[in-house]
This record gives structure tokens, C-alpha cells and sequence, in this order.
């Protein structure tokens, strides 16, 4: 019997926010400070699963399960390859957030505490839960918070911002609901007691036709989420309107959400529609990955163009996924991270320069490098992480991710890797009208460099940035066995199906024609 | 009497009753209509306590009734309260709820 | 660890030394330590050559050393190796050795500057970046060392970041660089796919193996080569490298000349076994190559600024590396490299040094007479003219000798033709800019003439040290008509990077060498005619034929045509598709079920009109449609 570790995890934070309702609304530094220790033991648990977490087990670890609802409804927690960096990476940037808020958040910081936590606990519980039913409830938790943290701490528009984002997101969830109770249903049918267990869900076997539409209502869900192309407008707007922490783990962990929900759910669950919609999917993802680059070079909002660079960057992990081959796999379980830190990041960023001049206008800047060195410098290190440049994360998640897309579909695999130089030039061009040339408007001769609050926000990203770029085994051992499992799993599963209809769609794995692959001396 | 006649009586009766209800233009009236209604109610079940030789019909008119007791009571105060702001019982005078 | 590993380490220790504690440090520590780290890379590149030399194997002699397994997933594995053989020695020694000259220049010509630390932390990360390009065992750990220089390149041109046309240059050069390399990306891919790995001995094992099909070595040459045009600034992705004269001229002089533009030569050679089997591609390469150096050669004729001349003119030169390498002659373009890194090292650094005697001036239109007042700085710079212009007995000629002996034995007479006409046009512009800036009266501004002064030691050493290279290192590779074993640097090469086959009678090669001896001389002729006898005359010919002259002063419109046709379109065409699509569309639609939202409730809100009637009626309705369905 181990300490119930993820249940530790997910509700840590919950229980912070209840202590928070205590502390009166004045003693900011009480209220940061008890916000922040629970956050903290938090990363410190998921930094302690980590680490005894076994890289060699493909299933699901630390596992909690007991009965909840009845009707196949427990409450069944488990980490497998998939969550578990997804986890860290959530409860890592939870406390920089806090941190960010003492200086960005002027009024009402209890309650923007209470919804970071409350948040917290949703999105963990996302990615811990091996239950249909449970994993639903924390998805929709989530958007709760969220909700209230744009709505209440944004900009001019947020409203709206807010709303279209949680109508946007709640209208695809309610038809993945509908989902859950067919497949329930299903497999009550199918084998007479209830589960939504999803390893038991894996094991279904549905009618082609049933699992389409299964999928289209899942994937609806997830695609709204990611954002996949075309749903993806509701973002910029949320990024524009939210508050700087609010943005940070909306790109980072929220969008992350979608992702995972395709590798976890849609995908295993129903492997016939892979191999139908796998083209649709990729076809998007392209034209994500393309679009959300050239709308990202025409933006004269920072954050709108980190809102549509998120399209692009997301578009390759989705690209990636629909290769379904293991190094696709991995290298989409890595650049989450990846996307995750570089965009958070450059939130953070954008957040420091609006706390100092309240605008976002890229116009409004220029010449900053020559007034806040040490944050063009970091700011910097953030965009070549986020455009992929050896030595950082990106490059390793983006290699990978290349590597494995090409291995499916070459044409594929030409049309991604495009996002190289259009990363290239909205970043660098964004930087270069910002950091660069001579100072011209009063706002920025005023600015003042960060401050160490500031600065122990960035070095710690900074510094995950350099190990996964340079040590990224590290992290790729861990994912490996159960990325490598997913991906047996869907090819062997849709491999009937494929054979049936057509000729070979999902190509063998990459350096198939070698089949001795590695390193020849 | 036949059960089919105490009934074909509380049927005209509760006819009766929801004409009045649309063809009376004040609160008062129209609360007199849904008493008949109630009564009207009332004497189906008494009718078909009787043909059935049930008492548990029977039993359910005094709830009925303690219902209908209550709910006039709390109908008429509220009549008098709103006639106090509104000085008019024409039920068209109260149309706060328009959407 | 054999020493070759460390050899990039120590720059980049340096280099974060220098990030970190630079500001503190004083400029002359500054100055001391970056170059100290490459001096340090330098003595180790010199022990390993020279390990090399004592072990004189007859056969290939490659040395990896695996430092950690960096990405691993599944069949895809990159190795952290390094790898030493003739052709990274030569490499090595040439950027850390050219690399160490122009630390130690940079500290005379930067002295002023406020931002040194920074400088030289950078110069550093790109010493490293370049040793780690040449050392690297795989084509993705070459990629590594690729972008690496890539990224100093932007920050070293974007130095004096305030000015908006550096911050421009620099992002520029990214920019082309990057769209070489998705080619790039996509020639490793297509390799590590058929061959199941990326390093060179697995790569160049696969093919003589007949593992790869034509069509794919074909297809991931051609990929390679889109990435190694890119990065040497070769048509059609050209166009940065005039704009990264914006950078200190040291900068120029080692990243734009010496070494990093010369990456994509680098990694022609180096696979050269893959590029044997692809002769397609081979030939793209030469052509590619010759007509870039026929290109840039017109266009330098006519440029006024001295730093533009000699970038057209590497331009030219990595052209010329090209040629070499497509016609097989690797060794030959390998050679090429090596002197070129010498001579135009010097020219660079000799540029900079009327630059900074001039107090900034850049125009050859207001220097003249310079010859006087710069009695160091003229004769290496003469020495430097004359070897690039391939005048015999100094370094280019044996080089570019090598090149179009090569060219012209394998029958290939139109690039060998294309190759000599560069070396007459070559040989014109050096000597147009030689007496247009150092004789004749003098044109300066009265504050350059006021200021004039030959540079210091510390600038004017690397200088000397510099024109001695290019007078001598073309001794190494002596043509072979003087015998088989004469060219020592080709039989140095020779296991790793062959040399071209064919060959020329004894006689025919004598002859070639005449041909290019002369057409140098007589580009030195009629440059002296036009500018130092009959100096009306280039006036004259510019008046006579003004769109020519146009047209070659602005490169052949290539930067406007690619911001016409590329650039403006796309943003206009995305901000188009923003307004109507995203904005017009795709939202119209999310904020259309809004707007529909809220049209149903308007238009059933009719059926709320608080009168209690209508709600009793509908209550009504609603009971005897219930009772009807439970009733029937």
C-alpha cells in the first residue's frame, strides 16, 4: 500500500484554495505565501514522482482506484509516460504564475489565487485520470477558473474573450459527453457489467461506423482545444484579453489538454477512425501549422502573434500524433513540454514589458535591449527555444516530431517543416521591432530592467530549456515504453481495418528498411 | 347518481371554470374560476370514489381541499397586496415578466 | 579523450565566461580570455594534426570519440561524437587559426566600443559553434553546429543593434539561412530514412553499399545542397550576405569570409561519397557554383562601398568552392576554401584597417592616394589583391588552378570557361578597388583626412601574419603537372576527400595555367587602364549604358524582386486572408451562433407577454396535447 501520491497531487491545491477563503482579503503577503507553499509541495510530490517513476513500465503507475458513482464511474487515478510530464510541467509553472501575480494582480488577488488553485487541481486531475467519467469532470472543472480569471482580471474585451472561449470549448465537451454514454453503453452491451476504465474501453471492439462518429464527437472536443484549424479563433482573443498568468497556462498546460485527450482517448479508443481520419487530421494540422504562422507574422499584438504561433506549434504536435508512429509520439510528448515552457515563457515576457508600459502594440516598443539588457537577453534565449534551435528544447522535440511525420508521409513532412523558417521570421521579426533599433517613444526610455522577483521566474524555464535541449534523454527515457506501447497499439489494432480497405496508410516504423537502425561504426 | 353523471357534472363544471378563467378580465374572477376548477376536480374524484367504492378517492379530496384552502389564502393576499401598489385587479395591469 | 574532443570546449567556456561576467570584466580581460579560449582550441587543433601526420596511415585514418547519446526514440538515435580525420584537421586549423588572428585584431578594432564584452562573448559562441560544425561525427550534430553559427552570425551582423538597417541585416541572414535549412532538414531526413542513421561513416557505408537507390541519393543531395546554398550564400539565397556588412568588419572578415559561409562547402566534402553517387547532383552543384561566381563577380564591378565589393567577391569565391566540388575535384574546392580563408581573411582585415584610418568611411568614391598614409596596410592588402586575382606564385592561383584544371579535364568547357571568366572579372574589381582607394589623388573628407592613421600593432600583426599565409599556403598544393606526388594537401585529403579524375596532357595543364595567369594580368591591365590611366572612362561607360550599370549596382534587382514577389505578396496575402477569412469567416461564424443565440430569443420572446391569460393558455394547450398522446 503506497501514500496515495497523485490524489496528493491533484488536491493539494484544492486544499490551499480552501485555506485561502480564510485569510482575509488584505494580507496579500499571507495569501501569496500559503498560495505558494501549497503549489510548491505540489511540484515537490510531482518532482518526487518523477524521479521514482520507472521508465522501463509501460502502464499505468501509482495507481488509486475505488468506486465512486457506480455505473462504471470510479475514481481511478493513474501516471503512465503520457501524463507525466504534463504534470510536472503543470505544477512547475503553477508557482511562477503565483509568483508573477504579486506585482501583475493590483486588486482582488484572493480570489485570483483561489482560481489559480482551483485550476491547478483541474488540470492535474485531467491528466491523472484513468477514468472516462473522472477525466470529464476535471476537463470541465478546469474551465471554470478560467472563466473567472479572464472575466474578472482582463482585458477591455474580455468578456467576450471569456465567454466565446467557454462556450467554444463547453459546445464540443457536451458532444464528447454524449460520447462517453454511448461508449458506456457499448460496452455494457458488450461485455455485461459497467467500466469507463479506459483499458477496458481500449479492449472494445466497435462497428467502423459506430467508432467515426465516436471519434468525431471526441475529437471535436479535443480539436477545439488544441486549437486545431479551424476551430482556433477563440484563442487569440482569450490571449489578448487574459492576464498575463491566466494566458501563461492557457498556452502551456490548457491547450496540452486537446493533445492529450487525441493521444489518450480518441485515438486508442477508436482505431479504424484513425486510420480513415488520420489524413483529415494531418490536412488540418498542416494547414495549422502554415496559417498559424503566416497570421502570426501580420499580428501587431504580441500576444495575439504568440496566440497564433501557439496554432502553428500545436499544429506540428497534432501532425506528429497523426503519424502514429513511436518517435512521432515522442517527439509530440516532448514538444508539449517544449511548447509549453517556450510559449509560457514568452508570455512572461510580454507580461513583464505590459506591466511597465501597458501595451502590447509591437509599434509601441523598439530599442528595449538597449534599456532592459538582461530581459532581452532572456527573452531572447525564450524565442530561439520557441523557433527551434539546437541546444534548446525545441530543437529536440521539433527533430523528433520531423523524424517521425516524414517516416509516415513525406509530403507531410515537407509541407511541416516550413514552420522552420516562418517561425523564424514572425519571432525574429516580432524581437527585432521590439528589442532592436533606437529608442523612440518616452514609454520605453523609462523602462527598467527586470527585477530579481522577475528573474526567478525566468532563470528556472531558462534553465529546464538547456537540460532538455541538451540532456534530453532524461526526460525521453521515461516516455519511451508507453509511447512505444500507444503505438503499437493503434497500428496493430487499425492494421485489419487498413488491410480491409486499403493498402498500407500507417507505413512500418521509421528506419524500417534498416531494420538493424542505430549507430554503425 | 351514476358515477357518469357526478363526473359529466365536474367535467361541465371544470369547463366552465377554464372558460371563465380566459373570458374574465380581473384577478378575483379568474381566482374564483380556478377554485371551481378545484372543486370541479374534487367531485370527478368523488364520483369515481362512489362508482369504484374506493375511500382512498375520497380521502384525497380533503387534500385537495386543505390545498385549495391554503393556496386561496396565499392567492388572495397577494391579490390585495398588488391591488395596494397597483389600485386595479384587471390581470392585464401585470405584465412586469414581458420578455 | 583524445585532445580533439576539447577542442571546441575551450571557446565555449569562453564564451560564457564572457556572457556572465563580461561587463565586470575590463576590456582588456575581455580580449584576453576570448582569445586565449581560441588559442587554446588552436594548440589542440595543431596536436591532433600532427598526431595525425605521425601516425602517416596509408589508408583513411578517422578517429570518433562518442561523448553521450544526446536523442534517442525508437530507431531514430543521435550521437553526441566527434570525429577526427584530415579533412576536419585542415578545417580545425584554419578556424581557430584565422579565428585566433581576428580575436586578436577585433581587440584593436573594437576598443571604443561600449558593448566589447558582448562582442567577444559572441565571437567566441561562434568559434565554438564552427569547431563543433567540422568536428561533428553526424549530420545532425553538424546541424547543430549549423544553426549555431547561424544564430552568432545574427548577433554578431546585429551588433550595433540600435541602427535599424543592422537589426534588419541580421534577421535577414537568419531568415535566407533558415530557408536552406528546411532543405537541410529535409536531406537528413530523407538519408536517416533510407540508411537508418545520420553519421557520416554509416552514410558514406549505406551508399557503397547500394543501400540507397539513385533517385533518393539524388534527391537528399540536391536537399543538402538547398541548405549549403544558404548558409554560402550561393544563387539563389545570396542575398544576405551583402546586407551582413553591417556587422564590424572583423565579423566580416571571419564569419563572411573564412569560415562560416564556408560551412556549406564543408559539407559538400564531406559527403562527398553521397554526392559520388548522385552525379546529377553534382552537376547542380558546378553549375550552381560557376554561375554564382560569374554572378557576383559583374555585380562587384561596380559597388561603391569597399566592404560590398569584397562580399560580392566571397560570394564569387564560394562559387568557385562549388564549382570545384561538383566536378568532383573536392580537394581542389577544399583548397580553395583554405587559401581563401587566408587572402580574404586579410582583405577583410586590411578593409577594416582604412576603415578605422578613414574614422568610418566605407566609399571608395572618398578614399584615393591611400597608399601614402598607409605604409603597412597597402602592401598587405596588395599581397591580398594579388592572390585572390590569382596572379601565379601567390596561394589563389594555385587554388583556383586546381579548380578549373579539374573542370577542364573532365571535358566540362563550359564551366571551366565560366571559371576563367570569373578569374578575369576577379581580378578586375580587386584592382578597380586597389587604386581606386590607395591611389590616385585623394578624395577624402576633410574629417577622414584629419584623422588618418595607420593602425596599430595589435591590428596590423594578424595582417602581416595573414599575407604571409597567402603568399605560402598555396605551396602546399602545387599542381600536379609538376609531378604526382607534388600537391602535399591534396595527398593529405586523399582518403577522406578525393581529388577529380581526368586528367590533362602535361602540356595542356602548362598551357591552362598561362590562360588564368593571363586573364588575371589582364584584368590587373584593365583595371589599371580604367582607373589609373583613363580615369574618365569608367564615368563614361556607366553614362553610356545607365540601365546596365543599374542593374548591376543593385545585384540584378534580386532583393527587390524577392520582396515583390515573396515578401510583399505574403503579407499582404495573409493580412488579406486575416481580415476575410479568420476575421471575416471563421469568426463571423463563432460570433454568428451568438448573434443566432440571441435572434431565437428575440424572436420567441413574443410568447413571454407576462400576461398570466397566455401563460394559462399555454398551460392548456400544453395539458391536452399530453393527454391526446397518452390518450391515442
Amino acid at each position: 500500500m503506497h501514500a496515495p501520491l497523485l490524489s496528493l497531487i491533484v488536491f493539494l491545491p484544492l486544499g490551499g484554495a480552501l485555506l485561502l477563503v480564510f485569510i482575509p482579503k488584505e494580507e496579500r503577503r499571507r495569501l501569496l505565501i500559503a498560495a505558494l507553499v501549497f503549489s510548491l509541495a505540489a511540484l515537490a510530490l510531482s518532482i518526487a514522482l518523477a524521479v521514482r517513476f520507472d521508465g522501463n513500465e509501460a502502464g499505468p503507475q501509482f495507481v488509486e482506484d475505488s468506486a465512486w458513482l457506480g455505473y462504471g464511474i470510479r475514481y481511478h487515478l493513474g501516471v503512465d509516460g503520457l501524463s507525466l510530464f504534463l504534470v510536472c510541467l503543470t505544477t512547475f509553472l503553477v508557482p511562477l504564475v503565483l509568483l508573477a501575480s504579486r506585482t501583475s494582480v493590483k486588486d482582488r488577488l484572493k480570489e485570483y489565487l483561489l482560481f489559480m488553485l482551483v485550476l491547478e487541481t483541474g488540470m492535474i486531475g485531467v491528466f491523472l485520470s484513468l477514468n472516462l467519467f473522472l477525466f470529464y469532470v476535471f476537463w470541465e472543472a478546469a474551465l471554470i477558473p478560467m472563466y473567472f480569471l479572464i472575466g474578472m482580471f482582463g482585458g477591455k474585451r474580455r468578456i467576450y474573450a471569456t465567454t466565446k472561449f467557454v462556450l467554444y470549448t463547453m459546445a464540443g465537451s457536451l458532444l464528447m459527453l454524449a460520447g462517453i454514454f454511448v461508449l458506456q453503453a457499448a460496452f455494457a452491451r458488450a461485455s455485461g457489467s459497467y467500466s469507463l476504465n479506459i483499458f477496458d474501453l481500449y479492449r472494445l471492439s466497435l462497428p467502423s461506423g459506430t467508432q467515426a462518429w465516436l471519434f468525431l464527437a471526441f475529437g471535436l472536443a479535443f480539436a477545439i482545444k488544441v486549437p486545431l484549424f479551424p476551430f482556433h479563433t477563440w484563442l487569440p482573443d482569450a490571449h489578448v484579453e487574459a492576464p498575463t498568468g491566466a494566458s501563461v497556462l492557457l498556452a502551456a498546460v490548457l491547450l496540452k489538454m486537446g493533445a492529450y485527450g487525441f493521444i489518450r482517448f480518441a485515438f486508442p479508443l477508436f482505431p479504424d477512425a484513425v486510420a480513415r481520419f488520420a489524413p483529415v487530421l494531418a490536412v488540418l494540422a498542416i494547414i495549422g501549422i502554415i496559417y498559424g504562422g503566416l497570421m502570426a507574422l501580420i499580428q501587431k499584438d504580441i500576444k495575439s502573434l504568440v496566440a497564433y504561433s501557439s496554432v502553428s506549434h500545436m499544429g506540428l504536435i497534432i501532425l506528429a500524433l497523426a503519424a502514429w508512429n513511436t518517435i512521432g509520439l515522442q517527439g509530440a510528448l516532448l514538444q508539449m513540454i517544449n511548447h509549453g515552457l517556450s510559449t509560457g515563457m514568452l508570455f512572461f515576457a510580454v507580461g513583464a514589458l505590459y506591466e511597465r508600459t501597458h501595451s502590447r502594440t509591437i509599434t509601441d516598443y523598439g530599442g528595449v535591449a538597449r534599456k532592459m539588457p538582461v530581459f532581452s537577453a532572456l527573452f531572447l534565449i525564450a524565442v530561439l527555444s520557441s523557433l527551434g534551435l539546437p541546444g534548446l528544447n525545441g530543437f529536440a522535440g521539433e527533430i523528433l516530431c520531423f523524424a517521425g511525420i516524414f517516416a509516415a508521409h513525406k509530403v507531410w513532412a515537407i509541407l511541416a517543416v516550413t514552420t522552420v523558417i516562418l517561425a523564424a521570421a514572425y519571432l525574429l521579426g516580432m524581437y527585432q521591432k521590439v528589442c532592436h533599433g533606437p529608442v523612440v517613444h518616452n514609454r520605453v526610455d523609462a523602462l527598467r530592467d527586470l527585477r530579481p522577483a522577475e528573474l526567478a521566474i525566468f532563470i528556472p524555464i531558462v534553465f529546464l530549456m538547456f537540460w532538455i535541449g541538451l540532456f534530453p534523454g532524461t526526460f525521453l527515457r521515461k516516455t519511451e515504453a508507453t509511447a512505444a506501447r500507444y503505438a503499437a497499439l493503434i497500428q496493430s489494432r487499425s492494421a485489419a481495418y487498413v488491410e480491409a480497405q486499403r493498402p498500407a496508410i500507417l507505413p512500418p516504423e521509421a528506419g524500417g528498411k534498416a531494420a538493424t537502425g542505430g549507430e554503425r561504426r | 347518481m351514476t358515477t357518469g353523471a357526478v363526473v359529466g357534472l365536474s367535467l361541465v363544471l371544470f369547463v366552465l371554470g377554464v372558460i371563465a378563467f380566459f373570458v374574465k378580465r380581473d384577478l378575483l374572477t379568474q381566482f374564483m374560476a380556478v377554485e371551481i376548477m378545484l372543486n370541479a376536480a374534487n367531485l370527478a374524484f368523488l364520483g369515481l370514489a362512489q362508482g369504484a367504492e374506493r375511500l382512498d378517492a375520497q380521502v384525497i379530496v380533503f387534500l385537495v381541499m386543505t390545498v385549495a384552502a391554503a393556496e386561496a389564502a396565499v392567492g388572495l393576499a397577494i391579490i390585495l397586496l398588488v391591488f395596494r401598489r397597483k389600485k386595479s385587479i384587471a390581470s392585464k395591469d401585470f405584465r412586469t415578466l414581458r420578455g | 579523450m583524445p585532445a580533439f574532443t576539447l577542442i571546441p570546449f575551450a571557446p565555449a567556456a569562453g564564451a560564457l565566461v564572457l556572457f556572465f561576467f563580461g561587463r565586470r570584466l575590463g576590456r582588456k580581460a575581455v580580449s584576453l580570455i576570448a582569445s586565449a579560449a581560441v588559442a587554446v582550441s588552436l594548440a589542440l587543433s595543431v596536436v591532433a594534426f600532427l598526431n595525425l601526420l605521425s601516425r602517416g596511415a596509408s589508408g583513411p585514418d578517422v578517429t570518433i570519440h562518442r561523448l553521450f547519446t544526446w536523442i534517442s526514440s525508437g530507431a531514430l538515435r543521435v550521437e553526441a561524437a566527434l570525429r577526427f580525420d584530415a579533412l576536419a584537421a585542415v578545417m580545425t586549423l584554419v578556424v581557430s587559426g584565422v579565428g585566433l588572428l581576428i580575436h586578436v585584431y577585433s581587440a584593436g578594432y573594437m576598443t571604443r566600443d561600449r558593448d566589447v564584452a558582448r562582442y567577444f562573448a559572441c565571437l567566441n559562441l561562434f568559434t565554438f559553434a564552427m569547431l563543433l560544425l567540422v568536428l561533428a561525427d553526424n549530420l545532425i550534430l553538424l546541424f547543430v553546429g549549423w544553426e549555431g553559427v547561424g544564430l552568432c552570425s545574427y548577433l554578431l551582423i546585429g551588433f550595433w543593434f540600435e541602427k535599424p538597417s543592422a537589426a534588419a541585416a541580421g534577421k535577414k541572414a537568419f531568415l535566407v539561412n533558415r530557408i536552406g535549412d528546411a532543405g537541410f532538414l529535409l536531406g537528413i531526413l530523407f538519408l536517416l530514412v533510407a540508411t537508418g542513421t545520420t553519421s557520416f561513416a554509416g552514410i558514406d557505408e549505406a551508399v557503397t553499399a547500394g543501400a540507397i537507390t539513385p533517385s533518393l541519393a539524388v534527391c537528399s543531395a540536391l536537399l543538402l545542397l538547398i541548405g549549403a546554398v544558404g548558409k554560402s550564400a550561393q544563387i539563389p539565397l545570396s542575398v544576405w550576405l551583402p546586407d551582413a556588412m553591417e556587422g564590424p568588419t572583423p565579423v566580416s572578415a571571419l564569419i563572411h569570409a573564412a569560415t562560416m559561409v564556408t560551412a556549406g562547402v564543408y559539407l559538400i566534402a564531406r559527403m562527398n561519397v553521397l554526392y559520388a553517387f548522385a552525379p546529377i547532383a553534382g552537376q547542380v552543384v558546378a553549375w550552381v557554383g560557376a554561375l554564382t561566381a560569374v554572378y557576383a563577380g559583374t555585380i562587384a564591378l561596380v559597388q561603391n562601398d569597399i566592404k560590398r565589393v569584397l562580399a560580392y567577391s566571397t560570394i564569387s569565391q564560394l562559387g568557385y568552392m562549388f564549382l570545384g566540388c561538383g566536378v568532383g575535384a573536392y580537394a581542389a574546392g577544399v583548397f580553395h576554401l583554405f587559401t581563401h580563408a587566408f587572402f580574404k581573411g586579410l582583405l577583410f582585415l586590411a578593409a577594416g584597417s582604412v576603415i578605422h584610418a578613414l574614422s568610418g568611411e566605407q566609399d571608395l568614391r572618398k578614399m584615393g592616394g591611400l597608399r601614402k598614409h598607409l605604409p603597412l596596410t597597402y602592401p598587405v592588402f596588395l599581397i591580398g589583391a594579388l592572390a585572390i586575382a590569382g596572379v601565379p606564385f601567390l596561394s589563389g592561383f594555385f587554388s583556383k588552378d586546381a579548380i578549373l584544371v579539374s573542370a577542364f579535364s573532365q571535358g566540362r568547357w563550359a564551366l571551366g570557361t565560366l571559371g576563367l571568366a570569373g578569374a578575369a572579372l576577379t581580378a578586375f574589381y580587386m584592382f578597380r578597388l586597389v587604386f581606386l582607394a590607395f591611389f590616385g589623388d585623394a578624395r577624402l573628407t576633410l574629417e577622414a583626412k584629419t584623422h588618418l592613421h595607420e593602425s596599430p600593432p595589435v591590428m596590423t600583426w594578424p595582417l602581416l601574419i595573414l599575407a604571409g599565409f597567402s603568399v605560402l599556403a598555396g605551396y602546399l598544393g602545387l599542381p600536379l603537372a609538376l609531378g604526382k606526388n607534388a600537391n602535399l594537401f591534396f595527398r593529405f585529403l586523399e582518403p577522406i576527400v578525393p581529388s577529380a579524375e581526368g586528367h590533362l596532357g602535361r602540356s595542356a595543364e602548362w598551357g591552362l595555367m598561362l590562360l588564368s595567369a593571363a586573364s588575371a594580368v589582364a584584368g590587373i591591365g584593365l583595371a589599371y587602364l580604367f582607373y589609373i590611366r583613363k580615369t574618365a572612362l569608367p564615368g563614361r561607360w556607366a553614362a553610356r549604358r545607365p540601365g546596365l550599370h543599374r542593374l548591376l549596382l543593385h545585384g540584378y534587382h534580386v532583393d527587390n524582386f524577392y520582396g515583390a514577389v515573396v515578401v510583399k505578396p505574403l503579407i499582404r496575402g495573409s493580412e488579406a486572408v486575416y481580415r476575410s477569412f479568420d476575421l471575416g469567416v471563421i469568426d463571423a461564424l463563432v460570433d454568428g451562433t451568438g448573434k443566432a443565440a440571441r435572434f431565437l430569443g428575440r424572436a420567441f420572446a413574443f410568447l413571454q407577454t407576462g400576461w398570466i391569460k397566455d401563460y394559462a393558455l399555454a398551460f392548456l394547450l400544453g395539458v391536452t396535447i399530453f393527454l391526446g398522446a397518452l390518450l391515442f
